[in-house]
């Protein structure tokens, strides 16, 4: 039986007609290109080479002749030259790593931090979350969006709020049970492994006030629901962002569990095909892509967020009429979620390549033990060595483990290995051996 | 007056050990002291071979991990307390013993203790004065 009684935040805007929400949209599209086109350099630039003026951008149906933005664009504008808004409009800064270290910056002004806790409190409903609730945070705060996201989204309905932040699984346990927590967010692994890790602890679910959760940053399963629901006595919903859209809350599953609710009035779904980038029918799996239509400090046009999806424009039993998203199938690029940070293979290798003693031959293997991913990094050890003292190879270790650690912000274990003894490969290296299921 | 000793990383995993003995055994090369210091991933293979010289080429083609390290090598007749002395001279001048093993040969009634130390110049001149035997790599 449903612990979660889902409602809706906001049935204004979630449970607009179609031809009322494209209103909408369109209305606010106008402005975010009329308002990138004027104070965003890249975007100017880009809608130039097209020969695309703001004017002609008049309704949702002309968001197709708009060009793209790939992350490579934010990185190249690294740090700020993204902005919409001046600097002093600015509130807040997030960032998520990226391929060469560098960071995907997102700088967010009062009026985004309005529509990022807007967003979150809509999902935080969908889980039934109100003012009486007690939401337990235990994604990561920081750079990261999602700590704060769910921050803002529990603040902003009125609950109780327990900013826990990753970590220390025992007092994680333990503030959950004594504080009574009726809600949980965090990645959906952490979850799992917080609740194998009950009765280890000498703790009993019975003792928990648990009903339910928004579990994101990673991409999770249907079984893995179940297991987590088992485990927590709870409802354990899909919760979906991406920082340079916003953070979590862009979309949310409800209480039907099938799909995830995107927020149209804030952001515009497509998918298109990766490959010939053309606009696909709802139905399709393609390629999702997102364009914000209320944000003024860092507003993005036609996004291209990598992850492998499909949209539903069915009907939905919870009386929303928002699209849905089914989960996310893949990333199209080679982008690893470890413990819901993105970590790319490029990283690590860099991080290695500032260790001396070892070589340029590793490989990367992910696997999910305990419910919790871990990686593990076989590096050969550098053939010219004269390795005579133990000390000596576990201080190259540490090395590695430190380096990797500041570079991606993941732990690694570090397993140093003869020289020659990883396998080289013909053409494209294969670097990552996934083994998560 | 030093002894070479050759060192080689090793995975910690079944095979490797073979692989070392059986390329030196299959190029006719004797082990004349072997010891090995384990991790739980990786281990380093200690040795001293008759011919240190073409052990080490043999084992660089091979594609091993290999280096050369000179060790203190003393001896001391075979009875209790012999190695202790040894020991507590080091320990005396504050030198680090980072690791020892030892060996008797057959026909001889002294027993033979490798060692790497913290400083071997110092350990060295310290054994000498105490009139302590050091071995070098011909008596092996």
């Amino acid at each position: 039986m449903a612990k979660v009684k889902d409602y809706i935040y906001r049935p204004e805007f979630e449970c607009m007609s179609r031809p009322e929400l494209e209103a909408l949209q369109s209305e606010r599209l106008r402005k975010t290109v009329e308002r990138v086109y004027q104070n965003c350099g890249p975007y100017r630039a880009k809608m130039d080479a097209c020969k695309l003026r703001p004017s002609d951008i008049r309704s949702v149906k002309d968001l197709a002749k708009l060009p793209f933005t790939v992350k490579h664009d934010l990185r190249e504008a690294y740090p700020f030259g993204f902005y919409s808004a001046a600097q002093s409009e600015i509130v807040e800064v997030h960032a998520s790593s990226g391929t060469t270290g560098k960071l995907t910056v997102v700088g967010y002004t009062q009026n985004d931090i309005g529509v990022w806790a807007e967003i979150a409190a809509r999902s935080l409903a969908m889980a039934g979350v109100t003012e009486d609730s007690l939401v337990h945070v235990a994604y990561g705060y920081g750079l990261f969006t999602g700590g704060l996201g769910a921050h803002y989204g529990a603040q902003k309905i009125g609950a109780s709020t327990v900013p826990a932040s990753a970590g220390n699984t025992i007092r994680q346990l333990t503030l959950l049970r004594d504080f009574g927590a009726t809600h949980l967010c965090c990645t959906p692994s952490y979850a799992i492994f917080l609740g194998t890790e009950i009765e280890k602890a000498g703790m009993n679910i019975e003792d928990f006030s648990l009903i339910g959760g928004a579990f994101g940053a990673e991409p999770w399963t249907y079984q893995m629901r179940g297991e987590l629901e088992r485990l927590l006595h709870i409802d354990a919903l899909d919760i979906y962002g991406l920082s340079e859209i916003c953070g979590p809350g862009v979309s949310m599953e409800c209480m039907q569990k099938h799909g995830n609710h995107v927020q149209e009035d804030h952001f515009i779904p497509e998918i298109i095909d990766p490959e010939t980038l053309e606009p696909l029918p709802f139905g399709s799996e393609g390629e999702l892509v997102f364009t914000t239509i209320t944000k003024t400090g860092q507003p993005l046009i036609r996004y291209r967020t990598r992850d492998l999806c499909t949209l539903y424009d069915e009907k939905c039993a919870c009386g929303r009429t928002t699209v849905k998203m089914g989960k996310v199938k893949g990333r199209s690029d080679d982008m690893l979620i470890i413990r819901g940070v993105n970590v790319f293979p490029s990283q690590i290798e860099a991080a290695i390549m500032n260790v001396a003693g070892v070589s340029p031959h590793y490989m990367i293997y992910v696997d999910r033990v305990n419910n919790l991913d871990v990686m593990e990094i076989d590096i050969e050890l550098d053939g010219n060595l004269a390795p005579d003292r133990v000390s000596e190879i576990e201080s190259i270790q540490k090395k590695v483990e430190t380096e990797v650690n500041s570079y991606i912000g993941v732990s690694a274990r570090i397993k140093l290995c003869e020289s020659g003894s990883i396998r080289r490969s013909e053409g494209k290296a294969v670097r990552v051996i996934d083994r998560r299921g | 007056m030093l002894v070479k000793q050759l060192s080689v990383f090793m995975e910690n995993r079944p095979g490797r050990l073979y692989k070392l003995t059986h390329t030196l055994g299959e190029e006719g090369i004797d082990f004349v002291t072997l010891s090995i210091a384990d991790t739980k991933d990786f281990g380093i293979v200690r040795f001293i071979a008759r011919d240190n010289d073409r052990a080490y080429e043999v084992l660089k083609k091979a594609g091993f991990t290999v280096g050369i390290t000179e060790l203190i090598g003393v001896e001391v007749e075979d009875r209790p307390n012999a190695l202790a002395k040894v020991v507590q001279l080091m320990e005396e001048s504050d030198i680090n013993v980072e690791y020892l093993y030892s060996f008797v040969l057959t026909n001889h009634n002294t027993a033979k203790i490798l060692m790497r130390v913290s400083d071997t110049d110092r350990a060295v001149e310290i054994l000498r004065e105490k009139g302590i035997r050091l071995l070098s790599e011909k008596i092996l």
